[in-house]
């Protein structure tokens, strides 16, 4: 199976590139960050070669199917939508220091599919249940949901530790983004989030329905999803609404992330549909 | 960070509130909805941690006595049908009603103005302002600079000023809008709702293949409700991958009106029937216990210790039959779902035969268990049973029943519609903004010099807004370069 040894490869290059966007951000040197750069374009290019094997080694075996199915699968796409979500804001930005904080997610989630002996990363044919065109759309779309709210974790962490160095003693934290700026980017991230995190919402209430003829059934990953919606959409109402920003966004982010984390892994330790995530 | 339109509620008459503007201020704040969502949010928890709809005896064992009581009085184990998860979902479409009533009021006029108005004034004091002195007279600024203007924005209009001119220009008015639509698709979703746990059911049936079927149970109540058609499971496969992971459950059903068969389709997971409103989806299967293995009629395998030849006849329970080469009689005796033998080895199904020599031996049993063909084979090799023949029984036909989720949802195209509305309410809402600008060019009297003034806002997105303010500045300066 190349692809799982190619994935294996692409989440130590992930961990190079955390550790040179970390080095790059504590010893302030420009070609660190370059190097760190560049390593996560090759870790981009690696994890979706991988996927692409994935796909076609799935139909060498005989049961061609696309490589979103389960627990170990989700990751590697989760930790690639991290990945290319953060090299856009990199991107429109010009600031590395957010990477430090973005490429450390994007690494654990590919090392926890690797290393963990739970997770088995051999192809298994889909069960009648997934097989299904929503299926591509309903988890592309909530893991760039997901993507984005672990962006905005991200942001939303460098905002609480820079907002607690008020008088910029620290260097390391003067070197992150003004304040106003992760603040703004953060907000971004949780709109970005919350379309995708909608729309998967939807594509899987459709799937639901024309599987099991129900759009919602209230079984532990919708309701956790819901969970995750409502609390986004209360961070969305108090920004807009009530002007909220700085830490008290920061928290809520916090707050959602967790959520997702829960919808993501904790649901699997309750009793209900979504089992094939395991 | 404050927004335009926060200050609505202050926009109501000042006179001392009555009842009525009370009870509408409390549902117009936002205070109010991110109660309701937290709420909703934290309660939505106890659900996924107790399991909901079982049977009460369980969640008894599972709790004790008290704490059942208190679920149980608290609706715990049916929470989101329950009348407090549902009363917080009303106070939801009442906060979203008053709040989206209250805003458009305020904004209705902003929105659906004919002839925008504009203030100089205000894009004047703003601090993010950008002014710059351009080396040619207003009059021939107006053309260049209404063309980079007209590029970006929309609506434009220029006004005469004492000294010069002001372009005034935006662009997204309407996508103001967008936060009403996403909440009227909150309210098309939950009318869905509501109209399918009135018009709707959710039930389920197990159809034996052969067997046609008019009435259903429901699910949550497990009362019997008749279909306005019959369905009959005509077949239903399975079929199983390498690992033994299940590839497809496929039932073939045929549909009857008043005895006359309408149609026959197939369907599988995720390919469900669709007739009169109703839907039929695959959802479960099972062995049939052979109730009817006494009018079925089995194979069964007679195969000669010496020569190897092998007969094959069919029979029914109870009946006799000769022996091949007229070695006495075999009758197939009863069926047994679950035989053990010897007290030690569990042969599930089994056949029981009585084989009766020809040479006035005594009558013997023959055990023929259906999973297992050779075990016949071994009784006799290890001299357990005296004959000439080993005896086995040939392919059972296994009798399967299909289980059916059975659904009928008049609010599904509600909800489909909601899903699409909220999906557009929310791309206007996060990526279009109504931003306005103001390019404002005052001549400055002999030097034949101008000095212009740009400066604009937006109602969402304001960083980019300033950004684009900076971009619409420098192309400015440089089309006035130009000119001179």
């Amino acid at each position: 199976m190349y692809n799982s040894l190619i994935l294996s490869i692409v989440t130590f290059i992930y961990g190079l590139a955390a550790v040179f966007y970390i080095g790059a951000w504590i010893f302030k040197k420009d070609s660190v960050g370059k190097a760190a750069t560049i390593t996560t374009i090759i870790a981009v290019i690696g994890n979706t070669i991988g996927i692409g094997l994935r796909w076609v080694e799935s139909y060498q075996i005989g049961f061609g199917r696309a490589p979103l199915t389960n627990l170990y699968e989700s990751l590697v796409f989760f930790a690639l939508c991290i990945a290319v979500v953060y090299l856009y804001i990199e991107y429109r930005y010009k600031n590395r220091t957010i990477g430090a904080f973005a490429t450390p997610i994007a690494f654990l989630a590919m090392a926890y599919a690797s290393l963990s002996p739970d997770i088995s990363d051999r192809i298994q044919p889909l069960i009648p249940a997934l097989k299904s065109n929503w299926l591509i759309a309903h988890v592309i779309t909530c893991f760039l949901g997901y993507a984005g709210f672990a962006v905005a974790f991200g942001t939303s962490l460098m905002y609480l530790f820079k907002k607690r160095d008020a008088e910029e003693k620290s260097p390391l934290l003067s070197r992150l983004p003004a304040l106003s700026v992760i603040d703004d980017l953060t907000h971004r991230m949780v709109m970005f989030g919350f379309l995708f995190l909608t729309i998967g919402i939807i594509t899987g209430a459709v799937w639901a329905n024309s599987a099991w003829g129900s759009y919602w059934s209230w079984d532990p990953k919708e309701t956790w999803s819901l969970i995750t919606w409502f609390i986004y959409a209360t961070l969305l109402h108090a920004r807009l609404m009530r002007g909220w920003h700085g830490n008290r966004i920061a928290y809520i982010s916090v707050v959602g992330f967790m959520a997702v984390l829960f919808t993501y892994f904790g649901v699997n330790l309750l009793p209900g549909l979504h089992s094939y995530g395991q | 960070m404050t927004t335009e339109n926060q200050n609505s509620a202050g926009m109501k008459p000042e006179k001392s509130p009555g009842f009525f503007d009370r009870i509408w201020n409390f549902f117009a704040s936002i205070r109010l909805t991110v109660a309701l969502l937290l709420t909703l949010a934290g309660t939505s928890i106890i659900g996924t941690l107790v399991p909901q709809n079982e049977d009460p005896a369980s969640y008894f064992k599972a709790y004790g006595e008290f704490l059942y009581r208190l679920f149980y009085a608290l609706d715990i184990f049916d929470m989101y049908r329950s009348w407090w998860f549902q009363f917080l979902l009303l106070m939801l479409v009442l906060n979203i009603l008053v709040c989206s009533a209250d805003r458009l009021i305020s904004t209705g006029k902003i929105i659906f103005a004919k002839k925008p108005k504009y203030s100089l004034s205000r894009f004047q004091k703003r601090p993010d302002a950008k002014t710059f002195t351009a080396p040619a007279p207003p009059e021939n600024l107006l053309d260049p600079f209404d063309k980079i203007v007209a590029s970006k924005f929309g609506y434009r209009r220029v006004e005469k000023t004492e000294n010069g001119y002001t372009i005034f220009a935006e662009k997204g008015r309407k996508s103001r809008l967008g936060v009403y639509v996403v909440h009227l698709s909150v309210l098309l979703l939950l009318a869905g709702g509501l109209t399918g746990s009135f018009f709707g059911f959710e039930g389920y049936v197990n159809i034996p293949e052969g067997d046609t079927v008019s009435q259903i149970r429901l699910r949550n109540t497990n009362q019997p409700l008749d279909l306005p058609f019959s369905v009959r499971c005509d077949d239903f496969s399975v079929s199983f991958y390498n690992t033994g992971a299940p590839e497809e459950f496929r039932s073939t059903l045929t549909i009857f009106e008043n005895e006359n068969p309408v149609f026959t389709e197939d369907i599988i997971v995720n390919d469900p029937l669709r007739y009169r409103g109703i839907n039929l989806f695959q959802s479960s299967y099972g062995e049939m216990r052979s109730r009817d293995a006494d009018s079925e009629e089995v194979v069964i395998n007679f195969t000669s210790v010496e020569s190897g030849m092998s007969y094959t006849r069919k029979m029914k329970i109870r009946e006799t039959i000769d022996m091949p080469e007229g070695q006495g009689t075999f009758k197939l005796d009863r069926f047994i779902p679950s035989y053990t033998f010897m007290d030690m080895m569990n042969l599930g199904q089994v056949f029981i035969g009585v084989l009766t020599p020809a040479e006035a031996a005594k009558p013997v049993e023959v055990i023929l268990p259906v999973q297992h063909p050779d075990f016949d084979k071994m009784i006799v090799r290890r001299g357990l049973r005296q004959g000439n023949f080993f005896i086995s029984v040939g392919d059972v036909q296994k009798r399967y029943y299909t289980g059916l989720q059975v659904t009928k949802d008049p609010g599904v195209p509600l909800v489909y519609l909601g899903f699409l509305v909220m999906i557009g309410g929310i791309f206007i809402t996060f990526l279009m903004s109504h931003q306005q600008v103001c390019v404002s060019v005052e001549g400055m009297g002999k030097e034949k010099n101008s000095r212009v003034l740009v400066s604009g806002f937006a109602d969402r997105n304001r960083l980019g807004m300033t950004r684009k303010v900076e971009d619409l500045h420098a192309q400015l300066v440089e089309a006035a370069q130009k000119t001179a």
